[in-house]
């Protein structure tokens, strides 16, 4: 795995290098004063790399909020008429600067639903292709940092095509992956340095950022407990008492995938589109009929921890549906708090564990 | 605080033990700092998990409507007029209710309290009137009127306005203040100044509709944003339609919002849509010298007729 040293002078300078090739996207304010997101960086725009995590995660660069699937018209003069046309859509290589661990992770957990052997959607997998990740190692996790007990962590690497280490005058690239080695030389960041020294500095920053994870999540017994138990468990009222329904959590979620498709059209043409959907909404479950199967919020709720702390673990044996990012926790406008969730549901029912008597 | 908590505690236990209702709601300690959750307890053991503090600016008014239970809730000012509004508005009988009433100092503003730091801030605590904010490595205290939420800055109904059993004695209301300088300013704007000002506020919104869903005055089984037949107002990210739900949210609360901050406060990014609901505020104020919520006897200015309401507006 080869080590390169850029120097925090050469930084700016390399980024608009790699503009030739590639579109820039990372951490920077627009819109709201305080609202740090991840979006495509003008000219000349630098990504904020010490800022602390943004309010929405990365996601949005392989999954906008509202995305055109095709256009269509039913005019009989258009040669296009009754076709559906993909919009053109610049899928041009683009590096995503600055991006955290975990949510680096959280696109492989969005690339089991987006791109399986059934399945392909070509918006999420074109975009996924052009992507190359460069992400940043977090120093100075928050208290709602969860991370490493997710199996992502601080210095996590999956997902990754390089993870950056900040040594204040200089940043230590770990280049993970081809992608990541192309984008480098696009960069011009070519100073190799001593790997075995870089490592083990990297290891030491590691360790000393993990060290400062002060919260932590188990599923350790979930896996073995059984879906109706769980669904059938008496604190499901408590738990959604507060919740307001606001999809708030599913939002600025990393791993949340789901999506609505809703149709506009004006005359003869009309667009379809897919939305961000959250199964915190009433509407994400009304069947056309009126029926509603989740009528209840106690039933949205249930479903959202469900699906990510016990669907997700069985369905695919990977661990959960959350990297631990604690963005919920701190977005959710009543305090809903998946960590005791997840403890609530790791304890509830017999113990798996127990010995036998 | 702890003395309202204490207080708080005892009668819903009272409650609970005479069965006089079935379940109170309150708010029990919040997992991270100037945050409280509203919760149910419905024996009382739990009595204990109840708290007060100035992390308490959820309005619970919006934990009743529909509800058919008997029902203890805590009740600050603002909480206490929207859940006198939702008594007119029949989404609930004062004789389901029992109030227990706290005057409120106003609830920290956990936004800007979170701006003040570069890093983290990870435990907040307050004794009399003074809030402590501490960080892993910053500590700063603090006047409370510092850190107040802005509407809880201009309120002056910090007391209850009906309630069976008051947590503590009736606080000063806040006098001189002048509540509409910021809707003022955005009057005195032209046309173009405040669509753009419009445009800026609204631009992060994701549309998650937290601000709705936290008001208690938005109880409508079916949203018109919900609505699909027929469907009043797309659902993408246009801008067209993200102000849309704005404005006409806003206008639906005409006359009924009490500015209890609870929209703004839920905002996961950060936009103060109170500037509609205020700019409405002040007009019914102004025009009918009504402020929402004050009794549950008197029906509010848009549903019901009197012979010297003004006309001017008909030219
Ligand atoms: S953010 Fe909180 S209140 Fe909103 S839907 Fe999620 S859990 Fe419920
Ligand atoms: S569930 Fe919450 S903590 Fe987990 S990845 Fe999603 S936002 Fe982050
Ligand atoms: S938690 Fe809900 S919104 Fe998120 S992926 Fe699962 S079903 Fe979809
Ligand atoms: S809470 Fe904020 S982001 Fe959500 S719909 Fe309201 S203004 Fe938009």
């Amino acid at each position: 795995m080869e080590m390169i040293k850029i120097d925090k002078k050469d930084w700016n300078k390399g980024l608009d290098r790699s503009r030739k090739t590639y579109r820039l996207v990372g951490p920077v304010k627009r819109a709201g004063e305080d609202l740090a997101g991840f979006y495509e960086l003008a000219d000349k725009e630098h990504p904020d790399m010490g800022a602390a995590d943004t309010v929405l995660s990365a996601k949005s660069v392989v999954y906008p909020q509202t995305e055109v699937m095709f256009r269509y018209t039913t005019d009989k003069n258009s040669p296009d008429c009754n076709r559906l046309k993909r919009p053109a859509a610049d899928y041009s290589p683009r590096a995503v600067i600055g991006i955290r661990p975990y949510d680096a992770a959280a696109i492989l957990m969005l690339k089991k639903n987006f791109d399986t052997p059934d399945y392909r959607d070509p918006y999420w997998c074109d975009a996924y292709e052009a992507c190359t990740f460069v992400g940043l190692a977090v120093d100075a996790p928050s208290s709602t940092d969860f991370s490493t007990s997710t199996g992502s962590g601080p210095f996590s690497e999956k997902g990754l095509d390089v993870l950056l280490v900040d040594m204040a005058g200089h940043y230590l690239a770990k280049v993970l992956t081809d992608k990541g080695a192309a984008y480098m030389k696009a960069a011009g960041w070519q100073r190799a340095a001593d790997a075995k020294a870089a490592a083990q500095q990297i290891e030491k920053k590691k360790k000393a950022a993990e060290a400062l994870i002060v919260s932590s999540v188990s599923f350790d017994k979930i896996a073995r407990k059984s879906i109706l138990d769980l669904y059938k468990a008496d604190f499901w009222d408590d738990v959604a008492f507060s919740c307001i329904n606001c999809g708030t959590c599913t939002y600025v979620c990393p791993t949340c995938w789901c999506f609505d498709i809703q149709d506009e059209s004006k005359g003869k043409t009309g667009v379809r589109y897919k939305n961000w959907d959250s199964c915190m909404y009433p509407l994400f479950s009304l069947h056309g009929s009126g029926h509603n199967p989740r009528g209840t919020k106690t039933m949205r709720a249930r479903q959202r921890f469900m699906h990510k702390l016990k669907y997700f673990l069985d369905k695919y044996d990977d661990g959960i549906m959350c990297v631990g990012c604690g963005r919920c926790v701190r977005s959710c406008p009543v305090n809903i708090d998946i960590r005791r969730v997840c403890e609530l549901m790791n304890r509830y029912g017999p113990d798996p564990d127990a010995c036998a008597v | 605080m702890l003395a309202y908590t204490d207080r708080i505690k005892e009668i819903a236990r009272a409650l609970l033990t005479d069965c006089r209702v079935e379940l109170v709601i309150g708010f029990r300690k919040g997992t991270v700092p100037m945050m409280n959750e509203p919760c149910f307890i419905n024996s009382p053991d739990e009595a204990d998990q109840l708290v007060w503090d100035s992390n308490c600016g959820i309005n619970l008014a919006n934990y009743l409507a529909n509800r058919t239970e008997k029902i203890g809730i805590v009740a600050k000012g603002c909480d206490s007029r929207n859940i006198a509004t939702h008594i007119i508005e029949n989404k609930i009988g004062r004789d389901q209710l029992f109030i227990i009433g706290v005057p409120c100092q106003g609830m920290i503003d956990r936004r800007k309290v979170n701006a003040m730091f570069d890093g983290e801030v990870r435990e907040v605590v307050e004794s009399d009137g003074l809030v402590t904010v501490r960080g892993a490595d910053f500590e700063k205290s603090f006047e409370k009127s510092e850190l107040l939420q802005q509407n809880c800055s201009v309120c002056t109904h910090r007391n209850p306005v009906i309630f069976d059993e008051m947590a503590a004695d009736p606080v000063d209301e806040q006098q001189g203040v002048d509540r509409y300088a910021d809707v003022r300013e955005i009057e005195a704007m032209d046309p173009q100044q405040r669509w753009d000002a419009f445009e800026k506020l609204l631009a992060p919104c994701i549309r998650c509709y937290a601000c709705r869903n936290a008001c208690p005055l938005c109880y409508c089984p079916t949203c018109f944003v919900d609505e699909a037949r027929p469907q009043w107002v797309g659902k993408s990210q246009n801008p067209v339609d993200v102000r849309t739900f704005h404005f006409l949210r806003a206008y639906h609360c005409a006359g009924r919002c009490t500015d209890c901050g609870a929209c703004e406060r839920a905002c996961p990014v950060g936009i103060n849509m109170r500037v509609f609901t205020k700019k409405l505020e002040k007009d019914c104020f102004e025009s009918f010298g009504w402020e929402a919520g004050l009794s549950p006897d008197v029906r509010p200015p848009l549903d019901t007729y009197r012979p010297e309401d003004p006309d001017d507006f008909i030219k």
